[in-house]
């Protein structure tokens, strides 16, 4: 196969990794985000069940990430990496948290130390969708790398507005596939308060969403140059909306079900946005985007490597996901605790 | 102090602290598909409370692993750019190997070990079992065959130059069964049974010595008895293997060993002592021919000393010497408990010979001691190259941090790695003092907290 062809399908093997993370890892961070919500201990314990058999699975897409991009892209890996140095310090602060909070909080019964957890929890879960809001916004309005791959910017310069907007409106949409996700695992009582719950939910991630859009226009123009070219690919931003705006219909219609798969569906087509405004440049040089970016094809392993690597692939994520679906299934219905939970 | 000072200081703490856990999930993991399995062939309710609390602890333990292991994942490309730009070719499809055939089927079996008791039958709780301890071996096979390489690097070429220059893939089973990889994947593996034996008889015989869950401690015991004894025999032979292959492959590694400076004819071995860096040479109890002996099975035949070798690729002699030494030290050790449990075992199951009990319940961290010295070794042993006779670690730095990066960073780990060790201690502690139960009991303790 021609070296471009195995560098377009290992960018798209990436890509479904981090759409795979973000519905995945998504909802387990979504549900950390709304945690504080419920004051319950109770309710907080079926929330953390919710997720419990799952979240350590979701999170290896993470891991899954930054080996593809090291294994298939190394230039990028390594740019990346070590540009947004202290970002993904204050993110990998955020999941080594997050992860001690879900396996400490039930160890010890007292009220004090399981609300301590709790809010570490929760803030940790909205940090790291933060972070990796504000690491997806400066992909997309560039950074300042030289010819050599070399960051010459600072700390600061990543907290531009449109990164914190962005951020902002990651951690809505991801409250909303949370709250679906929770729906789908509760029953009674508790499951009427989260369902009404949705209408804020919604209108936060409503409001983000809209400024959002509109600032991209005007902080990073080239995100919609491709779609002035083709219009046929307007119909990727309306089917993103259309899914948003299904999900709380589908809430309302308790199809908690379709929900999901409307409020994943939504995450996939803002991720294709993504990917349409940028290709083929993975890292923008807001230096000269033209010359200095690093793009898949300037960043890839050599063509042997990238047999390798989607060798494994293509053996692996079938089975990958054979038994993931089984484990999904094994913890299917709605959460009871048991001597096993949290 | 500079950015690749601070950065090796970095890399080493997140390494050593990440390593505390994973030889305990792999050692464990073993531990409890053997407990497991006499759970199902006998159906003694002691097997099942024994599986029970030892998955409990697993669950402490991998979960601590996770956090700190994701770090691990970042840390190449965050503070080791050019290395990364330099192996991601080669090391890149060992990683995601890794991530796709190991670690995938642990973390997510390990959600079916811990929370599916009640959801499914326990032949697919023992399968899941069995599955989340072939996924810790796995991980640390592809972890070891990529640290291998860095160590004996093969099946590869140099493209580029200066910055761009990087190493690709010329043939990939050269670079899985490098000349290293397989001696001493078969090392680190026994290292981390050790770890399980030791954890089983640590345990073991502190519920033998406070007189309590009398027969899970027994059965823990006796299984921890024989598992280390024959694991450390093992790990005899395995090192013996490793020690040549590090003789003939890194020969400046071998010779920092032994710090031995000069090329001579029946070269010593030091038992005990220190390296006088200054005047090259080792001060101790020394025991004539023993290293060529080991070596070449010849009592004549010359260690190639460091003399040998242009002094800018000498580890650093003195560190490398007292990790290798502590790390024998420790076997031994570890070897004289282990034989002490086995002529006193009669005496042990009758209530007897407390010392001993006392002894092996202090044991449990010799083990992770002699893996960790052992990781220095190899480490610092492979300095001043990041790959060995390739790439300088100077030289894999990432060029657009500084040093006030990394100092912010650095004290973030150590914070949070302190915080961690109090936790995990404290739970650890927790668990063991509550000790085996039953279903029923488990039951209770939960709609009962205590």
């Amino acid at each position: 196969m021609a070296f471009e062809v195995l560098q377009v399908l290992a960018y798209l093997v990436l890509c479904v990794s981090v759409v795979f993370y973000c519905i995945l890892d998504g909802f387990d961070l979504g549900v950390g985000a709304l945690h504080l919500f419920s004051k319950r201990d109770e309710d907080r314990r079926i929330f953390l069940n919710a997720i419990g058999p799952l979240w350590d699975g979701n999170e290896v897409w993470l891991v899954i990430i930054g080996g593809a991009l090291f294994a298939a892209f190394p230039v990028a890996y390594a740019v990346i990496f070590s540009s947004f140095y202290t970002p993904i310090m204050i993110l990998l602060a955020g999941v080594i948290f997050r992860a001690v909070a879900i396996e400490f909080r039930s160890k010890v019964h007292s009220a004090s130390w399981r609300s301590a957890w709790d809010i570490l929890f929760s803030v940790a879960s909205i940090i790291i969708i933060f972070c990796v809001g504000v690491l997806i916004a400066n992909l997309i309005e560039g950074i300042q790398i030289d010819e050599t791959g070399l960051f010459t910017g600072t700390f600061w310069g990543f907290f531009g507005y449109y990164p914190i907007l962005v951020g902002i409106m990651s951690i809505s949409l991801f409250m909303m596939h949370g709250l679906v996700f929770l729906l789908m695992k509760t029953e009674g009582d508790l499951h009427d308060r989260i369902r009404t719950w949705m209408p804020a939910v919604m209108t936060f991630l409503a409001v983000f969403y809209v400024i959002v859009s509109l600032v991209t226009f005007f902080k990073a123009p080239h995100m919609v140059e491709r779609f002035a070219d083709y219009p046929i690919l307007f119909i990727m931003p309306a089917i993103a909306i259309l899914a948003i705006v299904n999900t709380p219909w589908q809430v309302h219609k308790q199809n908690d079900g379709w929900a999901f798969i409307s409020s994943s569906i939504a995450i996939i087509f803002l991720f294709i946005l993504f990917g349409i405004g940028t290709f083929p440049i993975m890292v923008r040089s807001s230096i000269n985007p033209e010359l200095f970016s690093i793009t898949l094809y300037n960043a890839s392993s050599a063509i042997k490597t990238l047999g390798v690597v989607l060798t494994i692939v293509a053996i692996g994520i079938p089975i990958v996901l054979a038994y993931g679906w089984y484990i999904y299934h094994i913890f299917r219905g709605k959460v009871r605790l048991d001597s096993a939970s949290y | 102090m500079d950015v690749v000072f601070l950065s090796r200081i970095q890399f080493a703490l997140n390494i050593t602290f990440h390593y505390i856990f994973p030889p305990m999930s792999i050692g464990l993991g073993l531990m409890l598909v053997i407990i497991e399995g006499m759970y199902l062939k006998t159906k003694s309710p002691a097997y099942y409370k024994l599986t029970r609390f030892f998955v409990n602890i697993f669950a402490l333990f991998f979960a601590l692993g996770v956090a700190t292991g994701f770090v691990q994942v970042f840390s190449f490309g965050n503070n080791w750019a050019q290395y990364s730009k330099f192996v991601g070719d080669v090391f890149g499809g060992v990683l995601a190997a890794e991530g796709i055939f190991a670690f995938f089927l642990e973390a997510g079996f390990v959600g079916v070990m811990f929370f599916g008791w009640n959801r499914v039958k326990p032949t697919t709780h023992y399968i899941a079992t069995i599955l989340v301890a072939i996924g810790a071996h796995f991980s640390a096979t592809w972890i070891v065959i990529a640290n291998s390489w860095m160590q004996t690097p093969a099946g590869y070429k140099i493209v580029g130059e200066g910055l761009k220059s990087r190493a690709v893939i010329t043939n990939l089973w050269d670079i899985f069964f490098n000349p290293s990889s397989v001696q001493r994947l078969t090392h680190v593996i026994l290292g981390c049974w050790i770890v399980g034996g030791f954890m089983l008889l640590s345990i073991g015989s502190y519920y033998l010595l406070k007189n309590r869950h009398l027969e899970e401690a027994k059965r823990a015991f006796r299984i921890g008895v024989i598992v280390s004894f024959i694991t450390l025999i093992l790990q005899l032979i395995s090192a013996d293997d490793t020690a040549r292959g590090v003789a003939k492959n890194q020969p400046e590694k071998f010779a920092a060993l032994e710090g031995v400076y000069k090329t001579r004819e029946y070269t010593p071995i030091t038992a005990v002592g220190y390296v006088d860096a200054k005047n090259e040479e080792v001060v101790g109890i020394k025991i004539p021919a023993l290293l060529s002996i080991l070596t070449y099975r010849n009592a004549k035949t010359a260690v190639p000393g460091l003399d040998q070798f242009p002094k800018e690729n000498w580890p650093n002699v003195p560190l490398v010497f007292q990790a290798y030494h502590i790390m024998i030290a420790l076997w031994g050790l570890m070897m004289f408990i282990s034989i002490l449990t086995l002529i006193f075992y009669r005496r042990i199951q009758r209530g007897g010979a407390r010392w001993l009990l006392w002894i092996t319940t202090c044991s449990s961290f010799l083990p992770l001691f002699a893996n960790i010295t052992g990781w220095y070794t190899a480490e610092l042993g492979r300095q001043p190259w990041l790959v060995y006779n390739v790439l300088k670690t100077a030289d894999g730095i990432s060029r657009s941090i500084v040093a006030g990066q990394v100092v912010g960073s650095l004290i973030m780990f150590i914070c949070i790695y302190i915080l961690l060790l109090c936790l995990f201690l404290f739970l650890l502690n927790r668990k063991i003092q509550i000790g085996p139960l039953d279903h029923d009991e488990e039951d209770s303790l939960y709609t009962n907290p205590h």
